[in-house]
């Protein structure tokens, strides 16, 4: 467990200097003067000056990467601007503002986005897959196929717009997606996400659905299967403990994929329904050449992505006692 | 004895049917055959490719372009705020499916002009990852060692990539290399900048999952005798490897397609898919999603033509799938 656990950081870390060079060098092998891409499309020259004085753009490249890098673990002094706390992820002069505060202002509307969301259609897609499973060939089953088809194929632009138009601007049923923060007003906040949530769970719920139902399927011919049931184990018991069991592995892959990729920038979502999270701050900060935001939304995003493998892969264990994590 | 006697007659009567040989791809297209709904998906998109193709022909014969601005022509067709004046986004005989806000451009032209673009950018993207994975794949496969945990490695990165927003932050650093700041950006360039980018992060699934393949065929007796009987990487690589790759490969690819034409355009909505005036149905909903409120019928000829289009195409790749390899069950 413990050989698991330091191998996959030092993995995780690898990959996300990696990503974070990439994004890095990349930017700067703009044949244009970086200080005023940093600086922000609207730059004044006092500011300008300021930029040039903080970026260290006299150092070469290379050294900058390593003091932004640093900066993260160790805080970083920016002359007359202050002293950034680690982690800093630098200063953004578009938002005057350090990087870091403003992803920690976007991260709760992202996560309250995700997390709502993931539950509805984690309980949701098992729950239709179980079912189609149990009652193959018959009607619910056939339904269930078919509006999985039609959710893994629509757009959430184009559902989410019509639902906004439809039950929003039309019906008036529910009021304009927003986000009030949980600890103000829970209710607020549940129903201020209450579509947004919907639509994507209409869209995440038909994979969830289809990977069910087919491991389902195989699991319920499995040998344990058939002698949990003629020992004379309740149906609940066999489907829930034994079947659901097998079903489990596949689930938690895609759903760690999920969980990490909407977690990084639900862009989609978050601009067609309005929500300033970190995909809208990701956005804007391309809008605006604000590389240090950019950078801080792209760790963000790669970062909950390779976590939720890292906690994906310790999960195999907890499920399947066979396998072993080294 | 139950079994009646006429039945015992008839069947020692009739000969066996002869054997006939069937190829692999024979016996897929038997398969195929009898699948009807994989027969109704393959016809909707032979429709969508045909509409793609004939283009030009089908606008003629509709006798209107995608370019020409009509609302702003013909005084009537849109009100005071660039909004159709007929019912339901101005549908007529004359505008079969409306007219676009703002520009007055006829809206059936656009949507079967960007078919054109979607396809041909997905499909050339299809074929450029597919390239890549299969390479790729292949490669670390094969080679094991140091070049396998490499290329692996790659994988892990190329697939922890935030994709899209990674796309958004450096089309402009791509086109800034091409491109100097008070010039326009060429249509081609653009084009060439999204396949590029969709194939850069689409290859290491289909890597991925080729190198697995590869490894459990590397040890099979037909390729090690290949191997002794002194056949050359290069032989057994295409002679002994690759026919029993050809399904996975074909596989994804019809899954890899539908899901290519999305990407695109979902990178039109964000705003750095195709550029005007090259029709664009990612661009149409953009601009769909900004009059959806008083307009809604511009977003719903081509939401509802992408879903007809994805769909279809999602059944065609579960068809084949099933018509490969019957042992996979959905």
């Amino acid at each position: 467990m413990l050989r698991f656990a330091v191998r996959r950081t030092i993995a995780t870390a690898i990959t996300l200097v990696t990503i974070s060079a990439v994004t890095f060098f990349l930017f700067f092998a703009l044949p244009s003067d970086p200080a005023l891409l940093a600086c922000g499309k609207v730059c004044p020259p006092e500011l300008l000056a300021l930029v040039r004085r903080n970026l260290g753009l006299d150092q070469p490249v290379m050294a900058q990467f390593v003091a932004w890098l640093a900066g993260i673990f160790a805080g970083r002094d920016y002359p007359g601007l202050g002293y950034c706390p680690a982690p800093c992820l630098g200063y953004s002069f578009v938002n005057r503002a350090p990087v870091f505060e403003t992803i920690m202002d976007r991260l709760p509307v992202t996560l309250s986005l995700t997390i709502g969301a993931a539950v509805i259609f984690l309980t949701f897609g098992v729950a239709t897959g179980i079912l189609a499973a149990l009652r193959q060939g018959r009607p619910l089953d056939k339904v269930a196929s078919v509006a999985s088809l039609v959710g893994a194929s629509v757009q959430i632009y184009f559902v989410g717009t019509l639902a906004l138009y439809f039950l929003v601007y039309q019906g008036k049923l529910l009021p304009s997606p927003s986000y009030v923060p949980l600890t103000e007003n829970p209710l607020g906040w549940a129903t201020g996400l209450l579509l947004p949530w919907v639509v994507l769970a209409i869209i995440f719920t038909a994979n969830y659905t289809r990977m069910t139902r087919s491991t389902m399927v195989e699991n319920l011919s499995e040998d344990y299967v058939r002698t949990a049931r003629a020992k004379g184990m309740p149906a609940r018991t066999v489907i829930l403990r034994f079947a659901l069991r097998g079903t489990l592995i596949p689930i938690v892959t895609i759903f760690g994929v999920d969980l990490g990729t909407l977690i990084g920038g639900a862009i989609i979502t978050e601009t067609t329904f309005g929500l300033q999270g970190i995909g809208r701050l990701s956005v804007r900060a391309v809008t605006y050449s604000d590389l240090p935001t950019l950078m801080a939304t792209v760790l963000v995003a790669a970062g909950a992505i390779v976590v939720m493998n890292a906690v994906v892969d310790a999960l195999y264990a907890v499920i399947d006692p066979r396998v072993r994590l080294t | 004895m139950t079994i009646p006697t006429s039945t015992l007659d008839a069947t020692a009567v009739t000969p066996l049917p002869e054997a006939v040989g069937r190829s692999p791809g024979q016996l897929m297209w038997l398969r195929f055959k009898r699948d009807r709904a994989g027969i109704g998906a393959a016809v909707i998109v032979l429709f969508f490719f045909l509409v793609a193709i004939l283009a030009p022909v089908i606008s003629m014969v509709y006798g209107k372009d995608p370019y020409t601005l009509y609302g702003q022509e013909n005084p009537g067709l849109l009100n005071d705020f660039g909004y159709p004046v007929g019912a339901n986004g101005g549908v007529s005989s004359q505008f079969w499916f409306g007219i676009e806000p703002g520009l007055g451009r006829d809206v059936f032209t656009q949507l079967v002009y960007g078919i054109r673009t979607s396809l041909l950018i997905a499909v050339v993207a299809t074929v450029l990852t597919s390239l890549l994975g299969v390479v790729l794949g292949i490669v670390a496969g094969y080679a094991g060692g140091r070049v396998d945990s490499l290329i692996g490695r790659v994988i892990d990165i190329v697939l922890s990539f935030p994709a899209v927003l990674f796309t958004i932050a450096f089309m402009p650093v791509v086109e800034n290399l091409f491109v100097r700041p008070d010039e326009q950006t060429p249509v081609w360039l653009r084009a060439v900048t999204l396949v590029i980018v969709l194939s850069a992060f689409g290859w290491a699934g289909l890597a991925r999952l080729l190198r697995g393949q590869v490894l459990t065929l590397r040890e099979r007796e037909f390729v090690e005798a290949a191997r002794v009987t002194g056949a050359s990487p290069a032989r057994v690589v295409f002679r002994e490897l690759l026919p029993n790759l050809w399904t996975p490969i074909l596989i994804q690819s019809t899954l890899l397609l539908p899901a290519l034409v999305t990407a695109e355009a979902a990178l039109s909505f964000l705003g750095v898919g195709m550029i005007e005036p090259i029709p664009d149905w990612g661009r149409m909903f953009l601009r769909g999603t900004e009059v959806y409120q008083n307009d809604i019928t511009y977003l719903v000829f081509p939401g509802v033509a992408l879903l007809v289009f994805v769909i279809a195409f999602n059944l065609l790749g579960d068809s084949v799938r099933d018509a490969f390899d019957p042992k996979i069950k959905r």
